[in-house]
């Protein structure tokens, strides 16, 4: 089991709990809680745990700031949407729309690295929300391949299309429909590529990034080529963030450059990170899993508040599901008040103080 | 290793001024001068963390001059730092590991644990004891007394088993009953007979128990070079150097 997890321990029970929670419920999900929105939210937090953990790398392994994150995510996502909407269709064409997108990523994010990895961080970062926002406009304006911003609307395989049933009967009260195939399919890829991450992050390789972010002089000093390590994390990275694209082209059947390339979305990914404690991979998975659950269901939950405080004054006023965001606002500030290193940090260091 | 008219400037002044020296395998030099003579601006010229404005910096036979600090340090240079210069936040085993593991050149496994690799971490595991560190293998690096830190700094330099090493200021700040334990880890070196060692000191009793050779620099010129009693005997290294004190000037 440990071995599974490249022997990094989570370090404290809470986080233990809460990653276990995490999974049960990730497995369980279209079981416990029927209807779409559901799996929707479910297959969301699957790919946004990949995404988030990719960018972790980055961020929180080896002290790069990248806003690029979401472009390699769209290329993902466009490589798997380009060909299925131009008609194509079956799993061999999901295949290489797939390792196209990766593929591409691979060699951008390589251009990218070693063309400004060398130069100093802050214009590194500027140098990522050019692209970034590059990207954004390319995928808008090139409507002839991308659909500009109404996207790319496609049918996907018939193992995972809305009207497929695997079985004529319900399987526990539960439909096997296209949809949570898709879905096991997404947390299978999902589940094993985050394992595969946190074994690269707990290999030698992952522990010359963390010297990278603790002090890259030194590294240098030591004989590591930084720029080196430097630029396959970003390239790795790029490839993860990639896989997660096409996962959620599959999933929504459409792509847009509001789904994928959009800069809330890279804010998101952020604060996933942030929010779940940077340098730890859990960490990812715990705070992809919070916000995507807070940006589903805090609305449904506030209107619910709402009208259980119906008699009493102020509190309907205050719960107005309109506020959601407010109330978004007031749960990261607390959780960042708590939890300083970010959750899955900050319970680490105190299981290590125990 | 040497260097031949080796000059850097800062603007219009010259920081180390066309210093040529050659330093030898078995031999611990010690280099000496007062504070802003260029000892340490010598050193990062050396280990290429500054790059020389003329000059050449020649080791093994090739010229070293424009390669990058990482490369330098893969042809055997090892160099120790005067500031603590560690991983803070890592644990003294992982930083010990580090260096270990960049001198078996395993830097690019992907896709096994570090934990695996039991023939490093035994590697480091022993350099801990050697420079007695074992007791706080788990400590992270910043949670270390001073002079731990300079026990660390030189289970670095130990783990890259370089040709040459370069302590600058190795006692500095350290608690007079733990100085001697740095000492005992350089003398240990020299007593390999086949390394080449560079000290900047400024404690003369440090110099004449461990020196084989001392050369003097002063303003970023090349003053005096010959064994520590003729050279401290020079009037003119009295003047410029030992005439402050031979504390920390």
């Amino acid at each position: 089991m440990m071995r599974l997890l490249s022997n990094d321990r989570p370090g404290h029970w809470l986080l233990a709990l809460l990653l276990v929670g995490l999974l049960l419920g990730l497995l369980a999900a279209p079981f416990l809680f029927p209807g779409t929105k559901a799996l929707a939210v479910a297959a969301r937090i699957a790919i946004f745990i990949v995404l988030a953990a990719s960018y972790d790398i980055l961020l929180g392994y080896t002290g790069i700031v990248s806003f690029a994150q979401t472009t390699f995510f769209g290329l993902g996502a466009y490589g798997v949407a380009i060909p299925l909407a131009l008609g194509a269709s079956g799993w061999a064409v999901v295949a290489g729309g797939a390792a196209a997108g990766i593929g591409a990523s691979l060699v951008l994010a390589l251009v990218m690295a070693l063309l400004s990895l060398r130069v100093r961080a802050i214009f590194f970062s500027m140098i990522t929300l050019a692209i970034a926002r590059f990207a954004q406009v390319l995928a808008a304006e090139w409507r002839g391949l991308t659909g500009g911003e109404d996207g790319l609307t496609f049918t996907v395989p018939r193992l995972i299309s809305p009207a497929f049933r695997l079985f004529p009967a319900p399987l526990l009260g539960l439909p096997i429909s296209g949809p949570v195939i898709a879905y096991y399919l997404i947390l299978a890829v999902s589940l094993a590529a985050f394992l595969l991450m946190l074994r690269m992050v707990n290999s030698p390789f992952g522990r010359v990034l963390q010297a990278i972010r603790e002090n890259p002089f030194r590294a240098e000093a030591l004989g590591y080529r930084t720029i080196l390590h430097r630029a396959l994390a970003s390239v790795l990275a790029a490839g993860f963030a990639a896989l997660a694209g096409a996962m959620m082209a599959l999933q929504l059947r459409y792509t847009n450059p509001d789904t994928t390339l959009s800069f809330s979305l890279m804010i998101d990914i952020l604060l996933m990170v942030v929010i779940g404690g940077m340098g730890t991979l859990y960490g990812a998975a715990l705070g992809a899993a919070l916000l995507v659950l807070a940006q589903y269901y805090l609305e449904p939950l506030l209107a619910a508040l709402a009208r259980l405080s119906g008699g009493v004054p102020v509190l309907p006023a205050l719960f107005d599901p309109g506020r959601w965001l407010l109330w978004l606002g007031v749960i990261f500030v607390l959780v960042v008040y708590f939890f300083p290193a970010g959750i899955a940090g900050t319970l680490r260091a105190r299981g290590r103080a125990a | 290793m040497r260097t031949e008219e080796l000059s850097v400037r800062f603007g219009a002044e010259a920081a180390v001024d066309r210093v040529s020296c050659a330093f030898y395998p078995g031999t611990l030099t010690a280099i000496v001068g007062p504070n802003g003579a260029g000892k340490t601006t010598f050193f990062n010229l050396i280990s290429g963390q500054i790059r020389a404005s003329s000059g050449e910096v020649w080791f093994r036979g090739k010229r070293i001059t424009g390669l990058g600090v990482a490369a330098r340090t893969r042809r055997g240079l090892g160099r120790g730092f005067q500031l603590t210069n560690l991983f803070p936040a890592l644990s003294v085993c992982e930083n010990t590991r580090l260096a270990v593991q960049a001198e078996a050149r395993r830097d690019f496994r992907l896709l096994s644990l570090a934990s695996d690799h039991h023939d490093l971490n035994a590697r480091a595991q022993a350099i801990l004891d050697h420079v007695g560190l074992a007791a706080r293998a788990r400590t992270v690096a910043s949670a270390l007394s001073h002079g731990d830190q300079r026990k660390l700094e030189v289970a670095l330099l130990l783990a890259l088993r370089p040709e040459v090493f370069m302590f600058d200021e190795p006692t500095a700040g350290m608690s007079v009953d733990e100085v001697p334990v740095v000492l005992d880890l350089i003398a240990a070196i020299k007593r390999d007979r086949t390394k080449t060692i560079l000290l900047v000191e400024h404690k003369m009793d440090v110099i004449r128990a461990l020196a084989d050779r001392v050369i003097v620099l002063h303003q970023g010129r090349l003053l005096a070079d010959g064994a520590p009693a003729e050279v401290v005997a020079l009037p003119l290294v009295r003047e410029a150097y030992l005439g402050q004190g031979s504390g920390h000037g």
